[in-house]
């Protein structure tokens, strides 16, 4: 693991992305041609409400070293209030993660509008930073027994 | 479910992919993938031969659904799916994987991008497999709409609008229409009468039978969806009888309270109560509550008293306007940057320096000095003018880092204004560059480059500060690199061009969104830029970005066009990816129906949880909050993403 650590670990890492911002804002990185890593399989949904901790939890299981979920600032969202909903849902999953011997940075939630793409960008590239940090998760290797946290 | 016969269809979008994506290997790679039977990379799917191709593919393979890696779906969506419907699939069939902005374009390593490519396609193939053939939600509309904003952009929305036949609810916020536009003494690049041009639009939507006005009034509640908003709107109280006021002025004359005219930017003092200009509309006075002594007959009541109509009604309440509007035009404008924010220039301690619309009231016939140009401190013609461009614009470090457009123009006018008032005065116009993209705007600067009074000074303005009765302005000519130091008996700084304050909070009653700087967004900077995100709703005017008038009364047609499009539509037509609830896992808890914000689900007499599919948006709050899996978005079940997640994950 420690070799994985610092010898080209690459993560793997999902992010569910609300159509109506990030994923907008996502598509504003690209227009602008803003680089980042290419770690990050964006899934589309339609409000980061969609995304439940079931969700999270099985793409941590299916080996995600980092998940991020995108969302509309607070108050922006386009269905009124599924971003809020979010929040509570994943503040209380990243305190269950930590019970469970997992790192809760591996789940990061950022408000992203659809006019932020540089803030898309900083964002992958620092969660990617992070995730590199935390080395393989390790759900993925297979090494939950002692956690890492 | 039949065997999935997924067909693959790659884009090289030009360059645009092909340069960071091995298209062909993705291609290779997704021909594997179980369930697809065909694949193919194409140039441009999006063109006709592509497009052809696709068709013969859904035919020729018999396809049960298809997904095009190329750009984002909301550039190509619509038109591969209408190219599926046309070879007889169903275009809820079909799905795009977006190899182009969230790849090509934001990696530089092939390899690494080829992979990544591969990954997104899998996991839009997973999903396809999963569909559902879908039918759009058929909706009856109402036939109002509302504009918001009654400055030159909502006048225009709202007489196209009224025009088509429809009826138009035009609210505005201030006490009358026309916004800053009626404050203008003459517009560029023609010099017309900025009233004298204005005027005719606000008595004809004042009259026009569909448009019904709404002054002093503000938009309270938004709720429902395209076609069918319910809006609550609250008009306040002039406590003046428009149908009894004549306008005999009488009032004014007696009343004892006084506060800063807003129409004139506080250059003058009115009275509690008032008309903004001689030709307002609505052609009535206002007694503004915040001024009056109290709206007491006790107190004061010297309007009441001298009114011989009898039009003063201190008992008049607010009103609360409760309507059905199918689309919704906003058109909430523009407000000067704070000139108090620029202390550097003086403002708010040195009397003269002024703001560009305080310099339009000054030049303006209807003005607080009539037409004549005279300096608020003193009253005095001044002979020395200093005009200062970007006055807290393309200042990203300390101020707004936006362009406001108008004001390289506007400063011109002013110039060339100023020498027409005052023959023998002179003009220095300090500028970072002079922007004047637009028809005849060139010559117009050229104009006033020529006259021999009116200098042109390419540099930026340090400070400003009194001196006596003079006012100093420091600063660097940037071409010779000296350090410039004048007196002016005048300053007038172009201010930087905001987004009106209140336009914040109203795209959040209305669920649109506001760019890094306030303004209202649209749907797409080129190709949908009157519309928002949110169907039905549409913005227009300078309230979406710094605007001079042609482009805000273009915009204005834009929208109502818009809105004109979906308002004669028999029905309209809703996405069928909404919530179904599997009725024979429900087990009734009603969660979904507290989760779910547009009312959409109830539970039945069954017990059982029931979606009203007009009322749902298809948001999925209530999936992730639904204990037993009953409640499902179509095309987009929990089934679906673990699948999608599985193969996002794999791996190789």
């Amino acid at each position: 693991m420690a070799d994985e650590r610092t010898h080209g670990f690459e993560p793997r890492i999902v992010a569910f992305l609300c159509r109506w911002c990030s994923y907008a804002g996502a598509d504003l990185a690209g227009v602008s041609r803003m680089i980042y890593p290419p770690n990050v399989v964006p899934i589309r949904v339609n409000c980061s409400g969609r995304v439940d901790v079931t969700m999270v939890l099985s793409a941590l299981e299916k080996g995600a070293d980092g998940v991020l979920i995108g969302g509309c600032h607070p108050g922006d969202c386009h269905y009124v209030n599924g971003n809020y909903k979010t929040r509570r849902r994943i503040e209380v999953l990243k305190r269950a993660l930590d019970d469970a011997g997992l790192d809760p940075r591996r789940v990061r939630l950022e408000w992203i509008s659809a006019s932020e793409g540089a803030k898309f960008r900083d964002t992958v590239t620092e969660f990617v930073d992070t995730i590199k940090g935390l080395g393989p998760s390790p759900v993925r290797i297979g090494a939950t027994a002692h956690g890492e946290s | 479910m039949p065997t999935p016969r997924i067909g693959v269809f790659v884009c090289h979008c030009g360059l645009n992919i092909e340069r960071t994506v091995d298209t062909q290997a993705v291609a290779e790679a997704l021909s594997a993938h179980p369930g697809v039977v065909h694949v193919m990379d194409y140039d441009y799917m999006c063109s006709d031969p592509g497009q052809v191709a696709i068709k013969d593919a859904i035919l020729e393979h018999r396809l049960t659904g298809g997904v095009v890696a190329a750009c984002s779906p909301s550039m190509h969506e619509p038109t591969f799916r209408r190219a599926a419907e046309e070879a007889g699939l169903n275009p809820y069939l079909f799905e795009m994987a977006n190899i182009r902005e969230h790849c090509s374009w934001v990696h530089d390593d092939r390899d690494e991008a080829t992979r990544k490519a591969i990954r997104i396609a899998r996991t839009l193939i997973e999903k396809v497999k999963g569909n559902h053939p879908l039918e759009p939600v058929q909706i009856d509309h109402c036939e109002k709409c509302l504009v918001i904003g009654g400055g030159i952009t909502g006048i225009q929305a709202a007489l196209d609008v009224a025009d088509a036949g429809f009826e138009v609810l035009l609210v505005e916020k201030s006490p009358a229409l026309g916004g800053h536009m009626a404050q203008l003494s003459e517009t560029f690049p023609t010099l017309d009468c900025s009233q004298c041009i204005l005027a005719p639009k606000t008595v004809e939507a004042a009259r026009h039978p569909n448009i019904r006005v709404l002054a002093l009034s503000e938009v309270l509640d938004v709720s429902g969806y395209v076609g069918n908003y319910s809006v609550k709107i609250r008009k306040n109280p002039t406590y003046v009888d428009p149908e009894k006021c004549n306008l005999c002025g009488e009032c004014v004359k007696v009343c004892p309270e006084s506060t800063p005219s807003e129409f004139d930017c506080g250059l003058v003092e009115r009275k509690a109560i008032f008309i903004p200009s001689p030709q307002s509309i609505p052609s009535s006075y206002t007694l503004d509550e915040n001024t009056c002594l109290g709206l007491h007959p006790l107190r004061c009541s010297e309007c009441a008293k001298v009114c011989e109509p009898g039009a003063i009604d201190f008992d008049m309440q607010p009103e609360i306007i409760e309507e059905d509007v199918a689309a919704i035009i906003v058109a909430t404008g523009y407000e000067l940057y704070p000139i108090l924010n620029l202390g550097e220039y003086g403002a708010g301690d040195v009397p003269d320096v002024i703001d560009g619309l305080q310099f339009e009231r000054l030049l303006s016939s209807s003005g607080p000095t009539g037409g004549e140009v005279r300096r608020p401190s003193d009253g005095k013609v001044p002979k020395k003018v200093v005009f200062v461009q970007c006055a807290g614009s393309r200042d990203p470090e300390n101020h707004n880092s936006h362009c406001s457009k108008i004001c390289c123009m506007y400063t011109a006018k002013h110039a060339l204004l100023y020498r027409h008032a005052v023959h023998d005065g002179e003009a220095t116009v300090f500028y970072i560059d002079v922007r004047a993209g637009g028809k005849g705007y060139e010559e117009f600067i050229q104009r006033a480059t020529e006259d021999e009074k009116i200098r042109y000074l390419r540099g930026k303005v340090a400070r400003i500060y009194r001196d006596g009765d003079q006012v100093v302005v420091w600063g660097v000519d940037t071409i010779s690199g000296k350090r410039v130091e004048m007196e002016a008996d005048l300053v007038v700084l172009a201010m930087s061009i905001d987004p009106h304050p209140s336009a914040q909070a109203l795209a959040r009653t209305l669920r649109i969104s506001c760019g890094s700087e306030g303004f209202l967004k649209e749907a797409h900077p080129k190709l949908r830029p009157v519309e928002s995100l949110t169907a039905g709703i549409f913005v227009a005017g300078a309230g979406q970005g710094p605007k001079d008038i042609p482009e805000s009364v273009a915009q204005g047609s834009g929208a109502a066009a818009k809105a004109i499009t979906l308002l004669v539509q028999e029905k309209l037509t809703h996405s069928p990816e909404v919530v179904s609830i599997d009725e024979t896992v429900c087990g009734g808890c009603g969660v979904c129906v507290s989760m779910c914000p547009y009312a959409a689900l109830s539970l039945n007499a069954a017990g059982v949880a029931e979606c009203n599919e007009v009322l749902c948006e298809g948001c999925g709050t209530c999936v992730s909050s639904c204990p037993t899996g009953a409640a499902q978005l179509k095309n987009m079940t929990d089934t679906q993403l673990h699948e999608m997640l599985e193969v996002a994950l794999a791996d190789g």
